[in-house]
């Protein structure tokens, strides 16, 4: 217990953990998003106290300020009412619970088995200035980037070809 | 003058909400004068006041929830707009020394802190359970989604030219060279996507009077109402300080102390966004759309391109 970070990193952790059960177990989809969005953000603390600052700011502008908004806004349309969260609550009936239960107890064992065996160090990188991120991305990283560009083109591709126009200006029918 | 965190705190927080306050009788003097009339000029000398006698009164009102309303989230979401435009504060180099954290990620920080914003109002129009305030919200998301993506990447050309994401760098940086010489377009694209960040005219269409009566927060009424008006402000000051840090050397300038630069930036940045509600109307929402993704997004990544290719045939 020497690295100061730990506290706050346990209680991001617990938090984190809380807020995704919290998450999976509202009836009412906005109020399941907005734990979405607290899990989200303790996982930016979570990787701000591992010493990757860059990750932790991009977790919260990407995934807690971009894409849960684009969820939030499906939900909005959507106009779900309090039919649709007593539909909800029939769904999440325990037999429901048992096999994500069983596999993500095996992960869980996992996790206990890989920390009690090796424990990792605290820290998992310190690249902070915009050359070093660029440099990580393009050199070791640069398959991964470049696969994950090509799944971003084919998702264009495709609303685009969802929402095209068709000569005479009006939209296409599916 | 290095002074206490703390202290820093303080003071800007004291500054900045009273600041806001107070441009609320800015803008309307502002506006009386760009419209020839007066504005408020009863109360006090030159209608000072009139910011004082609007906060009694709403901090006298009803605080009313409709019983429509989804309570929590609709307590929650005039925090929320207050919460992060004020921890953005946090990372503003105000001058040498006053500054309460100055990370090393602050310009990711702002970011993070102004995408989070956005919550506050679809949350609001969602909450109300009113469809006006729902079309607000709607409109908002679309709009900060819209406008986020060219926001971050008009500023990139500074992160290039200064390489680092620390404010206070940035701000040394320009000592010789204010960014809004060699970055012209990247300040412009953030001028536009700052008023569109701050849902001011042109871009107000989340509370467009004219059509949703007053968008997402249709409902509100007392301090909650109060928290998304100051919110809004503060939202206005922060944009402008940001553009002051960014493009115009923060605290850099001849002769006067650095906080006075600082203060006549921002100053300037203010007045200039009110003359923007005074003189353009408001746009339809599709050309909104349009204008973001199909004009600014392009604009803004041929300039990170360019930028890019110079700062690597210099070296």
């Amino acid at each position: 217990m020497t690295n100061p970070m730990e506290i706050p990193f346990f209680a991001a952790g617990a938090v984190a953990v809380i807020a995704t059960l919290l998450a999976i177990t509202r009836t009412i989809a906005v109020h399941a998003l907005l734990y979405l969005i607290v899990s989200l953000l303790a996982v930016a603390v979570v990787f701000y106290t591992m010493g990757a600052p860059v990750v932790a700011a991009l977790e919260v502008i990407i995934y807690a300020g971009a894409i849960v908004v684009l969820f939030v806004f499906v939900v909005m349309m959507m106009n779900l009412g309090a039919q649709d969260s007593e539909t909800e609550r029939k769904w999440l009936a325990w037999r429901a619970w048992i096999g994500p239960a069983v596999l993500s107890a095996l992960l869980l064992f996992e996790v206990i088995y890989l920390v009690v065996r090796a424990p990792v160090s605290a820290t998992i990188g310190s690249i902070s200035t915009p050359k070093e991120i660029g440099l990580a991305l393009y050199g070791p990283y640069l398959l991964g980037v470049e696969l994950a560009s090509m799944l971003l083109l084919g998702a264009l591709v495709g609303a685009c070809h969802v929402g095209r126009i068709s000569r005479s200006g009006r939209e296409v029918q599916q | 003058m290095i002074s206490h965190p703390i202290a820093s705190i303080i003071g800007i927080l004291i500054v900045a909400l009273s600041l806001s306050a107070f441009l609320i009788w800015v803008e309307r003097r502002l506006l009386a004068l760009w419209q020839d009339r007066y504005g408020p000029n009863r109360v006090g000398p030159f209608g000072l006041l009139q910011v004082l006698a609007d906060m009694i009164k709403i901090f006298t009102k009803e605080d009313w929830i409709p019983p429509f309303a989804d309570k929590p989230v609709f307590v929650i979401a005039p925090a929320i707009i207050m919460v992060t435009v004020l921890m953005s504060f946090a990372v503003l180099p105000v001058a040498p020394g006053i500054i309460v954290s100055d990370l090393n990620i602050g310009l990711l920080f702002f970011l993070g802190m102004s995408s989070l914003g956005v919550y506050s109002i679809v949350l609001a129009g969602w909450a109300s359970g009113n469809k006006y305030s729902l079309l607000g919200g709607l409109r908002a998301a679309a709009q900060m989604i819209s406008y986020e993506v060219f926001m971050g990447l008009s500023l990139m050309g500074v992160v290039l030219l200064a390489g680092t994401f620390n404010l206070t760098r940035i701000v040394e940086a320009q000592r010789g060279l204010w960014y809004v010489v060699p970055q012209f377009l990247g300040f412009v694209l953030f001028l536009i996507a700052g008023v569109a960040e701050a849902r001011r005219l042109p871009f107000d269409l989340p509370e467009a009077e004219a059509e949703l009566v007053a968008g997402f927060h249709s409902e509100y009424s007392g301090m909650k109402f109060g928290m998304f008006f100051v919110g809004e402000y503060l939202g206005i000051t922060l944009i402008s300080s940001m553009i002051a840090v960014l493009f115009l050397g923060g605290w850099n300038g001849p002769w006067l102390p650095p906080l006075a630069w600082f203060l006549i930036k921002v100053f300037a940045f203010l007045c200039f966004f009110i003359l923007l509600r005074a003189s353009l109307p408001r746009l339809r929402f599709d050309q909104l759309m349009s204008l973001g993704w199909k004009v600014m997004f392009p604009l803004a990544l041929a300039n990170l391109l360019v930028t890019g290719a110079i700062v690597l045939a210099k070296k």
